[in-house]
């Protein structure tokens, strides 16, 4: 029983062919828009890479790149595949190629639905990693003399401008990571003494924020240090406090950001999955009926186009079949030729008696 | 006199037609491309309108968009006529239209030369237009309750993260200026009342700077107040710091952005000018080419193609004459009124 059995006549299938050559090259054209979707993902990853502290993030546009040069290349030959298809004397040529290409463009569609699923799935991976990496970027900011952090300083300060966010999960992270280095602290001066005694581990912590936590919309200048002193500064209001530095934490936003980019990526990639997967069809169509129509004999008679040929469960058992039987291809079982011993020889065949008449 | 007197045997007529149908079309696309440009370049320059005092160097991009869209109609006749060239039938049917043609389309380009130079003639005008609006900016910077101003802060913030600048000429225009309003000043202190009283304005200076001049940049946090007193902050000289604020004034940085802005367009619109020069001159020996075949039985002579019949001057003569009629007889025309009157 046939898996979606249609009759195609030689025009349709001339006419399916021509179609399936159009769409084999536009399919080219989403490879290479899935391939810079891949790249500017990986841009974007990029440039906020110091600020995540897992570097296996990549596999995303790793994936979407690979995945688009592979479209690229088994439609360009679709196209040149489907193009011969129309006519019964050129297919022979690309008879036996058919079959494997038919399971290759079915492999290779599966992965970009897998591409698809993977912008969706990795975003807990990415909060992850970008909550640790900023609480050690937060950390190593005071280090702009230490080898392999001193560009963290500028890193996260452009961060918190551009995204408009203050901390990890909001200013008063800054409060607990010592972010003035000790360089430019006075040890000689009693308050500085003070401030590092009265912490357990000797860390000059303040209640004040790097500048770039300023929000622009604030109608009064920038408050920096003694945030949470409302004493401490004329006319320091709730509103006051409210406007004066960004409220949002940069983990939010940057998770904002890049959900954002991923969903709309997500969407395009399951958009063209669905435009591969409908090629695919058409190719299997096309192969099986010209398939066909070289069984029938005639080249200009209807034949019979299907998925599969019997039902689902059935291909999927002589599938396995052939799988099981690929392990055992050093056991002879069918040739006649060869005498295999079995239980019946090994009954001893009675040897008669000759009786020799003597004759004298 | 005649100017440029070329012969045109028949395959390089047909040859100037299809070569000047091609140009045509690219000159569509280039023109195209010039009102483009031109609208980049002003909604460039209305982002930063309110830092500008005057609008005087939208001239140029103005200019540029009705360039553009000139030329477009331009090429447009220009593929058109080209293609009823080679026809002897259907030419004669464009006679009329092609004197005022050229006229209009030589204008047109002279225009668009205009404009590339005016692209670089104003600098002057818009440093100028800068200068009065960054310093009235920095002015109104505390005016944040003032309707009118109360953007003022957010937009000077913005410029100076975005182009890494600080103040008008440079940081030094902060001191001069009371960028911390009286609403946020207590002034039962006495450190405040000091400060007020030794300014003979009454305004509160300060050497310190706002927050949007701090330079990411900088190894150490950004030192905002106090700039130029070396004690107040420690391992701290305030001659030899580069790193801690922008040193760069926001009125050169927004210059020179924007020159670098005119100075590539301008360079595109000149290499335009260029083809769209080409496309007239080949019309016009198009034209005199196949208006010497007009009325002759056998169209494939050779034929002789000129730019102008007369001389230079005596063309723009030619031009300028009925203009100058028309304007001196409404003149008369008004003259004979007020007698009336």
């Amino acid at each position: 029983m046939a898996v979606g059995k249609l009759t195609f006549t030689k025009a349709e299938r001339e006419k399916l062919a021509e179609v399936l050559w159009l769409l084999n090259w536009i399919s080219v054209l989403t490879g290479a828009i899935l391939i810079s979707l891949g790249v500017f993902l990986k841009v974007e990853i990029q440039k906020w890479q110091e600020v995540m502290s897992d570097q296996g993030i990549l596999y995303v546009p790793n994936t979407l790149i690979t995945t688009g040069l592979a479209a690229c290349c088994i439609n360009f030959l679709g196209g040149k595949i489907c193009l011969d298809c129309a006519d019964t004397n050129k297919f022979l040529r690309w008879k036996l190629v058919m079959m494997p290409y038919v399971i290759c463009t079915f492999f290779f569609t599966s992965c970009v639905l897998a591409g698809a699923l993977m912008c969706y799935s990795i975003r807990s991976q990415l909060e992850e990693s970008i909550f640790l990496g900023l609480r050690n970027t937060m950390r190593f900011y005071k280090d702009t003399d230490t080898p392999g952090r001193c560009y963290l300083k500028k890193t996260l300060d452009l961060l918190q401008i551009q995204f408009e966010c203050c901390g990890n999960t909001g200013y008063r992270d800054w409060f607990h990571v010592q972010w003035i280095s000790n360089r430019y602290l006075d040890m000689t001066s009693s308050i500085v003494v003070d401030r590092l005694r009265s912490n357990v581990e000797g860390r000059y912590l303040m209640d004040g924020v790097p500048f770039s936590c300023c929000s622009t919309l604030s109608p009064r200048p920038c408050i920096q240090q003694q945030i949470s002193n409302s004493s401490a500064h004329f006319n320091y209001n709730q509103q006051s406090q409210q406007l004066n530095l960004w409220r949002r934490g940069c983990r939010q936003a940057l998770m904002d950001h890049y959900t954002g980019i991923m969903q709309s990526i997500g969407l395009t990639v399951l958009l063209i999955w669905l435009f591969e997967l409908l090629v695919l069809t058409g190719v299997r169509y096309l192969q099986t009926a010209m398939e066909n129509v070289i069984r029938l004999g005639d080249p200009d008679s209807e034949s019979d186009g299907w998925i599969l040929e019997n039902s689902l469960a059935e291909t999927a058992r002589s599938n396995f079949n052939i799988i099981k039987n690929l392990g055992k291809c050093y056991q002879i079982d069918d040739d006649p030729n060869i005498n295999v011993p079995t239980a019946s020889a090994e009954q001893e065949v009675p040897s008669r008696g000759v009786h020799i008449p003597v004759t004298s | 006199m005649v100017v440029m007197k070329m012969k045109f045997p028949f395959q390089k007529r047909v040859q100037l037609a299809k070569g000047l149908w091609l140009l045509s079309l690219s000159a569509t696309v280039a023109g195209a491309l010039t009102f483009s440009l031109g609208c980049i370049l002003k909604t460039e320059l209305l982002r930063r309108a309110e830092v500008m005092d005057n609008s005087n160097i939208h001239v140029v991009p103005n200019t540029l968009m009705i360039v553009g869209l000139a030329s477009l109609g331009i090429n447009y006749f220009a593929s058109k006529i080209c293609q009823d060239a080679l026809d002897a039938g259907q030419f004669p049917r464009w006679k009329n239209f092609l004197k005022p043609y050229f006229a209009i389309s030589s204008f047109f380009t002279v225009l668009m030369l205009l404009a590339v130079i005016m692209s670089f003639a104003m600098t002057g005008s818009l440093e100028f237009s800068l200068k009065v609006g960054l310093r009235n900016g920095i002015r109104f910077y505390k005016d944040t309750d003032t309707p009118g101003r109360c953007f003022q802060k957010q937009n000077i913030d913005y410029l100076q993260m975005a182009f890494e600048c600080c103040g008008n000429n440079d940081f030094r225009d902060w001191f001069e200026v009371q960028w911390i309003s009286n609403r946020y000043l207590d002034f039962n202190s006495k450190e405040v009342k000091d400060r007020i009283k030794s300014n003979v304005d009454g305004r509160y200076l300060v050497d310190g700077v706002p927050f949007s001049c701090c330079n990411p940049t900088s190894p150490r946090p950004c030192i905002q107040y106090q700039l130029t007193n070396n004690t107040a902050h420690y391992n701290y000289d305030y001659q030899t710091e580069e790193l801690n604020i922008y040193l760069r004034g926001c009125r050169e940085a927004l210059v020179n952005y924007y020159m670098g802005l005119m100075n590539t367009i301008g360079t595109a619109v000149l290499s335009v000018f260029l083809l769209q020069g080409s496309v007239l001159v080949s019309l016009r020996f198009l034209q005199t080419s196949m208006e010497a075949v007009a009325g002759q039985e056998n169209t494939e002579i050779e034929t002789e193609g000129y730019l102008l019949e007369k001389g230079v001057k005596e063309t723009v003569m030619e031009f300028v004459d009925p203009l100058m009629k028309f304007l001196l007889f409404t003149n008369k025309v008004e003259e004979a009124g007020a007698i009336l009157v």
